[in-house]
């Protein structure tokens, strides 16, 4: 197909390639500094305890050891990402009163060297009075429960109430009404490079520089300016390679803050790694919850009301928990149009690690009861799951009241090239096999405003040099997701160059505009039309320069493609991008060609400015005797807008649907009392290089007026219909219906067993 | 008590003395400042820190580093051939075979003891072999396919 563009929509190798393919890229994690310590946590044994007295007197005794700090040695004060309602801002840089989850950090070492730091952590004392704790939310709420943070009365953290339409009205017109009720398991992050910092101090300015781990240096500095008592201006975060984030890197944590003070108090560069257990007992995941759902339907399949209550096992603190309450609500209205919906939630605080931003955050747990309580309709109706589902999809312009508004929106054409291509792929099912579905839709990045920020939501500073060179900065992060070549896809395409003629400076807070980070799968979109502002300046100027020396009529267009600036309909008439670059900066008294982007979304709702949006099906076997389900193929199509690149875009998709189908069949975090019982790779299940089907993804492409050559996101949408879809086709092959994610073998052997007395007792029924 | 510690690592002769109690791991990234071996679960479950001893897929955080004394150690940084990437890394840029790239030196170079064994392996072969190595980002297929691109490279290096 010919398409208007030269480097957008090709299939373009990581920028970041030589570095992470030769090893000589850094992460934070490889980064050691001369005369540099090691910082160390003393976490709480207890879930929730009053700290009586820290003694660190032993400690400071053993050679080596250069610091210890406690609650008391934090300048700062509570911090959190919810800055527009300080009252949700409740982490704490070492506990100081009490503590509330094990392995809460209450103390931490500063050592020349790791074995030292873990034998300090050994020495110190601390004394604590064991409270009674709490670790279920519907214990939480009780009125005799502990609470957990003083203020918040049954430990309730946040509620949300969002309705449209008449819903009592949509149940009464309905001619089927079900409900159902779900119990969501957590599932854990597990980035591959841990959380770690190294923070450099310098007395002498009262500047600190820290490199972390992070997806969003911004979030970063303010996290620290707040902990720390400092400006955030006084702060910079530079985030070198991040092994991977998925969510669980958006808070500040403890690895920052605790390194930050070590390294004030002794002078020195202090490192401080978390370790796996560590990872898993400590950092956030995605939240569990309990879920009733209700939904009514005309009988030809239309949906008229869906009502869902929510009650979320958020644990000791807020994190982004309080949004992915917000977006659990929202993302289970999509793909579909639900003309009267009802939606109630409460986040509660437990006596655990807490919940947050994962990976589809907010929306794979509900859109799982969702895509799973569709099928059970349909099949009691006797209509085909796909057919439902392709009664019920939103159109271009869809609405949902004060809520959003959905303007590019490939949905329906996505459904018709499902049922089509699903006629070829699997014109036959083998015994025991089945197929489910699932739809999803996903946010180009939020535009709610909690953070506070009064910068613009994404900025981008391009500077063409006299060679022609460009210097892109930009504080986007790449966590993973392939966003640096994204970035410099852009640019590229906007000025008519190469990527090679690009060197990109991200993620440093000292050099570039801010950038929120990576969540919500909002680089490509936010940062995108950020950097595309700022390499249109420039284009603008090497234009109308270009125009002026030919001396046209101005009414012709002139683009910039393939490192010429020329008339578009007479191509012959033009110049070479770098005559124009020379050219424009000596008119320009020599200073370097520069332009500034910036992005916030205005007029588009509440929740994005664009939606990724597609149907999956896939395809599984269910061993009956063993209760084993193999997840066998996969099929997914696909309307992200403009793919900028199909090798990051496909690389996303295929990651989605492997984190989904850990929670689909494997992943869990089982807690005694407060303790994650399985905290290591051995024991907590990921789905491994045997277990992964094919996937096969087909697009169908729109164009979103809010995207960078109208393009959305390609990030997240993917990963919330793993799940459902896998449990619907088991449910096609054999019946078994699940209240759960997680359809371990035991799980499996029970819903069959169920399942099968359920069709005697009914073939009973009808005798 | 130090002990001394003679290998090869990436070519060259080392010696150094070491606590023996040192992980290979330890070794390479702390006192070579080999750091594109990457470590990341503490308990030998995912292959993250994987190099070659003598041609061997061998997990350095789970190989005290005396256990190499006498043997060849490769590492991500000794696999291309100076500027030149080596087929296997080529690949993987071509295939978008990493995301955030923190297992991918593990991957690689199990790949590479692979190839060195068999030229040209079957994705369930692949599979089997690379089974222990995690990776959060990218769900294997592209992985699978990279090495299978980089089998055929190097074939038609060979011929």
């Amino acid at each position: 197909m010919e398409t208007k563009y030269s480097v957008i929509g090709k299939p373009t190798g990581n920028v970041d390639g030589m570095a992470k393919t030769t090893g000589e890229g850094k992460y934070t994690f490889d980064m050691y500094l001369p005369n540099m310590l090691y910082g160390k946590h003393v976490r709480s044994p207890y879930p929730h305890a009053k700290i009586i007295s820290i003694d660190a007197s032993e400690a400071l005794k053993l050679p080596g050891v250069k610091a210890v700090i406690t609650g008391k040695d934090v300048p700062g004060g509570k911090w959190g990402l919810w800055r527009r309602f300080r009252e949700l801002c409740d982490q704490i840089a070492l506990a100081d009163d009490k503590v509330r989850f094990i392995g809460e950090p209450v103390a931490a070492v500063a050592a020349t060297t790791k074995d030292i730091a873990a034998k300090a952590v050994e020495l110190v004392k601390v004394e604590y009075e064991i409270l009674p704790g709490v670790f279920d939310p519907l214990e939480a709420i009780k009125d005799d429960a502990p609470l957990i943070h003083e203020d918040f009365e049954n430990n309730i953290n946040a509620t949300r109430h969002i309705e449209w339409g008449n819903v009592d009205e949509g149940f009464k017109q309905a001619d089927y009404v079900r409900e159902d009720k779900f119990t969501l398991f957590p599932q854990a992050v597990v980035s591959m490079e841990v959380h770690n910092s190294l923070a450099s101090y310098d007395k002498g300015t009262g500047k600190l520089t820290i490199w972390s781990s992070t997806q969003s240096p911004y979030y970063l500095q303010l996290g620290l300016a707040d902990a720390l008592k400092m400006r955030e201006g006084d702060i910079r975060v530079i985030k070198p390679h991040v092994g991977g984030g998925y969510g669980g890197k958006n808070s500040t944590m403890p690895d920052a803050t605790t390194a930050a003070l070590l390294s004030m108090k002794t002078g020195r560069p202090v490192k401080v790694v978390f370790n796996r257990e560590e990872e898993f007992t400590t950092t956030e995941h995605r939240m569990g919850l309990h879920l009733a759902i209700k939904i009514g339907l005309k009988k030809d399949g239309t949906i008229l009301a869906r009502e869902c209550k929510i009650i979320t096992d958020g644990g000791a603190y807020t994190g982004l928990g309080a949004t992915a309450l917000y977006l659990a609500g929202i993302f289970q209205t999509f793909p579909y149009k639900i003309p009267n919906w009802r939606y109630d939630a409460f986040r509660t605080y437990t006596n655990k690690v807490w919940a947050t931003s994962v990976r589809g955050f907010g929306a794979v747990p509900t859109v799982y009861a969702a895509e799973v309580q569709l099928d059970r309709a349909a099949k009691e109706m006797g209509i085909d799951p796909l057919a439902i589902r392709r009664k019920n999809l939103m159109e271009p312009g869809y609405e949902a009241p004060g809520q959003y508004k959905v303007e590019s929106c490939g949905i329906v054409p996505c459904v018709d090239k499902m049922a089509e291509r699903i006629k070829e792929k699997w014109p036959k099912l083998e015994k025991d096999e089945g197929i489910g579905y699932a739809g999803f839709a996903y946010m180009s990045g939020g535009i709610f405003n909690w953070i506070d920020t009064p910068y613009a939501y994404s900025g981008a500073r391009v500077q063409v040099n006299i060679d022609g060179s460009v210097d892109l900065f930009t504080q986007a992060a790449d966590i993973g997701q392939g966003h640096n070549t994204v970035a410099v896809m852009i640019c590229a395409e906007e000025l008519g160059i190469g990527i090679e003629d690009i060197r990109l400076h991200p993620g440093d807070t000292a050099t570039a505009p801010v950038d929120l980070g990576a969540w919500g799968s909002r680089e490509t979109l936010m940062n995108g039309n950020a950097i595309k502002m700022a390499a249109g300046q420039v284009k603008q100027k090497l234009v109308d320069l270009a125009r002026a020396k030919l001396g046209e009529n101005i009414a012709y267009d002139l683009v910039c493609r393939e490192k010429r600036i020329y008339l578009e309909l007479r191509p012959e008439r033009g110049y070479s991008y770098y005559e124009m670059v020379e050219a424009a900066i000596k008119l320009n008294d020599g200073e370097p060609l520069i332009g500034t982007g910036h992005y916030t979304p205005h007029n588009k709702g509440m929740i994005s400015p664009a939606y990724g949006m597609g149907i999956m099906a896939m395809k599984a076997k269910v061993d009956r005797e063993t209760g084993l389900v193999e997840a066998k193929d996969v099929l997914i199509v696909h309307d992200c807008g403009q793919v900028i690149n199909p090798l990051g875009a496909r690389g996303q998709v295929e990651g989605s649907v492997h984190m989904g189908l850990g929670y689909a069949l494997t992943e869990e975090m089982p807690n005694d009392n407060g303790l994650v019982l399985n905290p290591s790779i051995n024991d907590y299940k990921i789905i491994r290089q045997r277990d992964m089907p094919q996937i096969e993804l087909l697009d169908v492409p729109t164009y979103d007026p809010s995207g960078p050559f109208g393009a959305k996101e390609a990030a997240e949408a993917t990963i919330s219909p793993t799940a459902p879809a896998l449990a619907n086709a088991v449910f096609d092959a054999c019946g078994a219906e699940f209240d759960s994610n997680c359809l371990k073998p035991e799980r499996v052997l029970k819903a069959i067993r169920e399942a099968e007395k359920n069709q005697k007792n009914k073939a009973k029924a009808k005798k | 008590m130090k002990q001394e510690l003679k290998f090869k690592v990436n070519g060259e002769e080392r010696e150094l003395w070491i606590d023996p109690k040192t992980l290979l791991v330890e070794v390479l990234r702390e006192e070579l400042g080999l750091t594109g071996t990457h470590w990341s679960c503490d308990t030998g479950a995912c292959c993250c820190c994987t190099v070659n001893v003598d041609g061997m897929a061998v997990k350095s955080c789970s190989m005290l580093a005396m256990q190499a004394y006498g043997r060849e150690v490769t590492t991500i940084e000794g696999l291309a051939d100076g500027p030149t990437l080596h087929p296997l890394q080529q690949a993987f840029i071509d295939n978008w075979a990493f995301q955030c790239g923190f297992c991918t030196s593990g991957q690689i170079m199990a790949a590479n003891a692979l190839l060195n064994e068999n030229p040209s392996p079957t994705r369930e072969q692949i599979q089997l072999q690379l089974d222990g190595h995690i990776c959060r980002c990218t769900g294997y297929n592209m992985i699978q396919e990279a090495i299978q691109d980089a089998a055929k490279r190097l074939q038609k290096s060979k011929v």
